[in-house]
């Protein structure tokens, strides 16, 4: 487990710049990709291509004023978007890119990764609550309290997912996950478990059809109505780091991470396993951007019924389901780690 | 075990000296201009009628009670999860037991109107 301290160094300083520069761009991609869904040009005068316009974007607001609402609490609402900025980025450093020198590509190979990135990261809705309530306006306490009714709602059937594939590991280190699934991916052995993750992966990153936090037809623009400059800034830093997280999650654990096809993972030259994870990750990216303007927006009720009558006894079944197949097939059983 | 939480703590430092570091930034860069009515919350573009910060009735409060619950519950199929090869059918028998109970709750909670809070 002793990596080198000058490549764990280099890990920490790539990876940050990596999360930085997967965010940023995919504002960026998000824009294009609307405006060619939409027939339209989108952001394109900054830059190459618009390759500049996250840059842009930045040192705008960096400079824009920051106002501070009448009646609002001035403590909670300037801490709130740290609050839901910070879980996100911290789940990252979890996430494996990838093998090099036979150890992962990660930030921090820990033993419970699984657990770590569902602990951190249902945090950040503390952020979205607590700014919507400080905010003193009733549209972004609205807001803040449809976040938690989210939460409440689909975060159980995430979980529940998550430990049908925990069970046919029988690991929750990411990096060994991924190995477990040199041969077989784990959306060929548990594709209910997967198409329940990618509904609630929606949820748990707030975004469309599952975006009622902000909903800005009902809402104006939801939890972050009052914010303005780096402030709301840091909101959607958080948000789009959350999509990025949860999208190499998805890659991961149901699509072998950084195993490319037909291939052993041990055979393959580290940047190309890199590459394949990347491409799995920005496929899931696309897929979000993709559903937002394909599909109408649900209602919060009806998500609470979702998760509530579909989703939780749908896991369940997964659950019990994977269970007797393990315990019929024994520890020599297929796809066996051990 | 626990070296791989050094680089952890190495990557929370940098996390929160960024996010500190830009909002410094932004306080010095961004100051506010006041200006009447700039302070006011936008609702609409209606004039705000009385305060955001009253009491508010949170009607899935139940449901949050009954999230709490069975999260707990989701913990322990993780530890029975992560040894469920080794465990077998005896341990498949118990955690089914457990599924059972944790399903019979369920189904009363839908029965007895839980879930039906909007109503």
């Amino acid at each position: 487990m002793d990596v080198p301290p000058l490549r764990t160094a280099v890990t920490i300083l790539v990876g940050f710049g990596a999360m930085m520069s997967l965010a940023a761009g995919m504002t960026l991609v998000e824009r294009r990709l609307s405006a060619f869904i939409q027939e339209r040009y989108g952001p394109n005068r900054v830059g190459p291509f618009g390759l500049l316009q996250p840059l842009a974007d930045l040192i705008k607001f960096v400079f824009k004023e920051e106002l501070l609402p009448a009646g609002a609490n001035p403590v909670l609402f300037k801490l709130a978007p740290a609050l839901a900025a910070i879980p996100a980025m911290l789940t990252f450093a979890a996430i494996p890119f990838g093998f090099y020198d036979g150890r992962p590509i990660v930030v921090a190979d820990m033993e419970i990764g699984v657990l770590y990135i569902l602990a951190i990261g249902s945090l950040g809705v503390y952020g979205i609550i607590l700014g919507g309530w400080a905010s003193n306006n009733k549209y972004s306490l609205l807001g803040g309290l449809r976040a938690s009714a989210q939460m409440v709602s689909y975060e159980l059937s995430l979980v529940l997912s998550l430990v049908a594939v925990l069970a046919v590991t029988g690991d929750m280190n990411l990096s060994r996950i991924v190995l477990a699934q040199d041969s077989l991916w784990n959306v060929f052995t548990q594709p209910l478990a997967c198409l329940v993750f990618l509904v609630t992966m929606f949820a748990e990153t707030n975004r469309h059809p599952f975006d009622f936090a902000e909903c800005e037809p009902e809402l104006v623009g939801g939890f972050h109505t009052e914010y303005s400059g780096m402030r709301f800034a840091l909101f959607f830093l958080g948000e789009y780091i959350a999509m990025v997280v949860m999208a190499a999650l998805m890659a991961v654990l149901f699509f072998g991470g950084c195993d490319v096809p037909f291939l052993a993972i041990a055979d393959t030259p580290w940047w190309a396993g890199a590459l394949a994870m990347l491409a799995k990750t920005g496929f899931f990216l696309v897929l979000y951007v993709w559903v937002r303007w394909t599909l109408p927006r649900f209602r919060y009720d009806q998500l609470m019924w979702l998760g509530w009558r579909v989703l939780l006894p749908l896991s369940l079944l997964n659950l019990a389901v994977t269970g007797a197949w393990l315990a019929l097939s024994g520890p020599a059983g297929p796809g066996g780690a051990h | 075990m626990l070296a791989a939480y050094a680089p952890l703590l190495a990557w929370l430092v940098l996390v929160l000296v960024f996010v500190t570091g830009l909002l410094w930034v932004t306080d010095r860069i961004g100051r506010p201009r006041p200006a009447t009515g700039k302070a006011d919350t936008y609702e609409c573009g209606m004039e705000p009628v009385g305060d955001a910060h009253r009491r508010f009735s949170v009607h899935y409060y139940l449901v949050a009670v009954l999230f709490i619950l069975f999260d707990v519950e989701a913990l322990f199929l993780i530890l029975w999860a992560l040894q469920a090869r080794e465990l077998g059918t005896p341990g498949l028998l118990e955690v089914g037991f457990f599924l059972a109970v944790l399903a019979v709750g369920w189904l009363h909670i839908w029965r007895r109107g839980g879930l039906e809070w909007d109503r």
